[in-house]
């Protein structure tokens, strides 16, 4: 690598959030040139309300990310979450709250321990985990539920009302949790342990670390945030049937990539997903303002994250 | 002073390699400043210089894995750069990096064919260095350090290059690998070929060595000849006008220790380890002298809770404990600091994250870290170890000996009882080798107990109060260190009566 690429690589990777907003303004820009006008301050509130749920979900994906794993149910457990607050909701909303989010703790568990005790490769037990988590859903929503279950105004509120008609109420809510993974993952010992297994398992074992303990905490808050995720998202649709969520899975995990977090896990950051998240919203903005069919959608994420990927191991270097 | 290798009349038709004002700086870090190199064909020419001093980056220059700022490299007269390593590869330079560079999750064999090397020579050079009945299915994974290196060697050594590169090699090898390695080295100068070795050993540049290049801080200082006593130049030129003060701080003799017992092993066993017992106290450093593979990996592992005994018992302040974790060993006060510094590392992570490690590893300390305070305690044992952290980002960007530092300075922050070192100066350089051993000696003085592995025997006086000699997986010797010179140690290593006994 010549020295000017090398300052290159060192500028981008010290700021490389600021490269990443700059890409999010661009799209705007883009947009703005399609359509001008298309970009105001609606524009931006419905930006800002559709990237929520998902900034939220893939808060959950980064944590797994970072300690070199991946959590490929966090999109059923948000479906079932949803489902289940609202179909507890008639026996008070905050039961419904309650229940959503214990059935986003119970799966983290049941992650956390196959992955940490029983040592499973995450890719397989959350793949599994997310199978078991529809089939049990539609067995109880067969079984338990008569109608498709509506979501209570409160969450509705949450989920698409706004505060001085532009700021969504559930960007508090993401304001709030960004806060405290971006200050939890630099200040904590936790967060330090969760880039400390993502580098290297041997050599935190040998500090002294029962990584398992991390580990399965940390797929138990993957499991609570998915939850919130999906009840946010309720919220937002003003539904919750029994795929709400699902269409989120990938965006989850390009959030995360886009975001600069390493798929192989040991370094990362959430800010960097938040912006990731933004991202892919305008993005799909973008696509749908272009009337680019879903199936055409789903190429050009794809194509996006091989791009973004590659560019991150060409400039910074990592192997 | 030194012969500068301009004005030195070297510019003969002989020489294979010429590098003169090589230059390479990272960011603010100058690697390089002017490094110049001289190779003749059919030679074997070491490559000499402290921790940081620039080797490794010179020869990732030469083989293309880095491109140079500055400088120029002439190959056979003729004026080359190298815009990777398989241009460099192409031109018949090969090098074996400090690090093994195998990928983790391939096979050998898709390892070799990935990097086109030749598959049956690969072998023949495998057979060579002992290591013939190689199964090529194996992930390297699951392969142990020194084997790794090997396999790295063989593969360079397939493309039959004309100049191979050694960063580091002997560092992770055992005595016997080392010979053999010494001997490929040899037949390659026998075949007109030349080697470019990196060692920290003077011992082994002696023995094996024709010339020395010596760096300091990036600039070429000297051009030794290693043989005809020139060890003692060496080392002046590596160290700079620091040389003195090492040598002067060099071995004190060590009285016996009378402190309260640290540890008790009682008849341990596991693995090669066949029932050994003896007592660590507070105040001393035992030396565990032993060749290879007697089991004193065994017995640094169960102390540290690493692996399990199959028998016998460890008693930490005459209680008998059983450690199932590192976390149970480190909870007693043992605290162990491998040799191997890829185990024990969060490469990507900072200096400071590597070392404030343990400061974070119970559940009571996932709240909130105290930054002012980590900072100083971090700051303490970086100035204590003299870790270079002008690069203050990844500790993969740290030299290899840095790199070994901060797995020691770990533990000086991180508090201990006994500290097992186990073999902690492979690839550091004898400067800071003997600061080690001077830390080493003043943390017994303050109290503490240390066990220590060293690979190589000499080293033992320098550091210890009292030995105890592994054969076999056997006890088979104790003695002060006042007895335990080289001589000694070698006898009773291997095994044999000492010489009185006779
Ligand atoms: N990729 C990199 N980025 C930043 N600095 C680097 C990088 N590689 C090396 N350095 C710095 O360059 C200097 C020389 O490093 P180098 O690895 O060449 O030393 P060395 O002589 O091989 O030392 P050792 O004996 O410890 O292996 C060191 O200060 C090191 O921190
Ligand atoms: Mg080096």
């Amino acid at each position: 690598m010549s020295s000017r690429a090398a300052a290159t690589a060192r500028i981008v990777q010290q700021n490389s959030i600021i490269v990443l907003i700059a890409l999010l303004v661009a799209l705007a820009g883009l947009i703005e040139v399609i359509r001008p006008g298309a970009v105001n301050a609606n524009w931006v509130s419905n930006i800002l309300e559709f990237a929520a749920p998902l900034g939220i979900l893939a808060a959950g994906q980064t944590l797994v990310v970072i300690t070199g794993g991946i959590d490929l149910s966090v999109a059923n457990v948000a479906t079932a979450a949803a489902y289940i607050m609202a179909s507890q909701a008639p026996f008070g909303v905050t039961r419904g709250i309650v229940a959503g989010l214990l059935v986003g703790v119970v799966v983290g568990l049941v992650n956390g321990v196959g992955v940490a005790v029983f040592r499973v490769q995450p890719l397989i037990m959350t793949l599994a985990m997310g199978l078991v988590v529809t089939g049990t859903l539609n067995v109880y929503s067969q079984a338990a539920v008569r109608s498709v279950p509506g979501v209570p105004a409160v969450i509705h509120t949450l989920g698409s009302g706004t505060v001085l008609e532009y700021v969504p109420v559930s960007l508090f809510l993401w304001a709030v949790l960004a806060a405290v993974l971006i200050i939890g993952l630099r200040g904590t010992g936790f967060g330090r342990l969760l880039y400390a297994l993502g580098d290297n398992q041997e050599a935190t074992r040998l500090a002294g670390v029962r990584g398992w303990q991390v580990l399965l905490t940390n797929y138990m808050a993957c499991g609570l945030l998915s939850a919130v995720a999906g009840i946010v998202l309720a919220g937002t649709v003003n539904a919750a049937d029994l795929s709400l969520a699902n269409i989120l899975l990938l965006p989850s995990v390009a959030a995360v990539v886009i975001g600069g977090t390493s798929i192989f896990g040991g370094s990362g950051s959430y800010s960097g997903t938040a912006v990731g998240a933004l991202i892919l919203t305008v993005l799909n903005s973008v696509l749908t303002l272009l009337d680019v069919p879903d199936a055409v959608k789903q190429v050009l994420y794809g194509a996006i994250i091989v791009l973004l990927a590659a560019a991150y191991t060409r400039v910074l270097g990592r192997d | 002073m030194a012969a500068a290798p301009n004005d030195d009349s070297l510019t003969d038709s002989g020489s294979l390699l010429e590098a003169s004002g090589l230059a390479k700086h990272f960011g603010p870090v100058v690697a390089l400043r002017s490094a110049d190199l001289r190779v003749r064909g059919g030679e074997i020419h070491a490559l000499m210089g402290a921790n940081g001093a620039g080797k490794s980056t010179l020869v990732k220059i030469l083989t293309g894995a880095l491109t140079a700022d500055g400088g120029t490299i002439r190959l056979g007269g003729r004026a080359r750069t190298f815009r990777s390593t398989s241009e460099a590869r192409k031109a018949g330079l090969i090098c074996v990096y400090q690090d093994p560079s195998l990928l983790p999750d391939l096979t050998v064999l898709q390892n070799l064919i990935l990097t086109a090397t030749p598959i049956s020579s690969f072998r023949r050079y495998l057979a060579d260095l002992g290591l013939g009945g190689f199964d090529l299915s194996t992930m390297p994974r699951e392969l142990a350090r020194p084997t790794l290196s090997l396999l790295d060697l063989a593969r360079a050594l397939a493309i039959e290059p004309q100049l191979l590169l050694l960063d580091e090699i002997t560092a992770s090898l055992p005595a016997d690998l080392t010979s053999r390695v010494f001997s490929v080295a040899r037949q390659l100068r026998a075949e007109g070929r030349s080697v470019i070795f990196i060692s920290h050993r003077l011992a082994e540049v002696s023995a094996l060595c024709d010339r020395a290049t010596v760096l300091r801080d990036g600039k070429t200082v000297g051009v030794v000849e290693p043989a005809q006593g020139g060890e003692e130049r060496i080392v002046k030129l590596m160290l700079g006008p620091v040389a003195e003060e090492v040598a002067a701080e060099a071995a004190s003799p060590s009285t016996p220790a009378t402190g309260a017992v640290a540890v008790e092993v009682r008849d341990l066993k596991a693995g090669t380890l066949n029932g050994v017992s003896f007592t660590l106290r507070f105040g001393e450093v035992l030396g565990v002298a032993a060749l290879e593979g007697q089991g004193e990996k065994e017995l640094f592992d169960c102390m540290a809770g690493v692996r399990r005994p199959e028998s016998g018992q460890i008693l930490v302040g005459g209680k008998a404990r059983s450690f199932g974790h590192p976390a149970d060993a480190i909870r007693a006060g043992l605290v162990l600091i491998p040799a191997d510094r890829l185990q024990a590392l969060l490469r990507q992570r900072s200096v400071r994250e590597n070392i404030a490690l343990p400061f974070v590893n119970r559940i009571a300390r996932w709240g909130p870290i105290n930054p002012r305070r980590e900072k100083r305690r971090v700051a303490t044992a970086v100035k204590r170890l003299q870790i270079d952290t002008r690069v203050t980002s990844e500790v993969r960007r740290l030299s290899g000996g840095n790199q070994q530092k901060v797995g020691i300075a770990r533990w000086l922050a991180g508090g201990f009882k006994t500290l097992l070192c186990f073999d902690p100066t492979r690839g550091i350089d004898i400067g800071t080798k003997r600061q080690i051993y001077g830390l080493v000696k003043e943390l017994a003085a303050n109290g503490s107990a240390v066990l220590l592995f060293t690979s190589e025997l000499p080293e033992i006086q320098l550091a210890c109060n009292r030995v105890i000699v592994l054969f076999g997986g056997e006890l088979v010797d104790e003695m002060p260190a006042s007895d335990a010179d080289e001589r000694a140690l070698l006898r009773a290593a291997h095994g044999l009566p000492s010489e009185e006994g006779e």
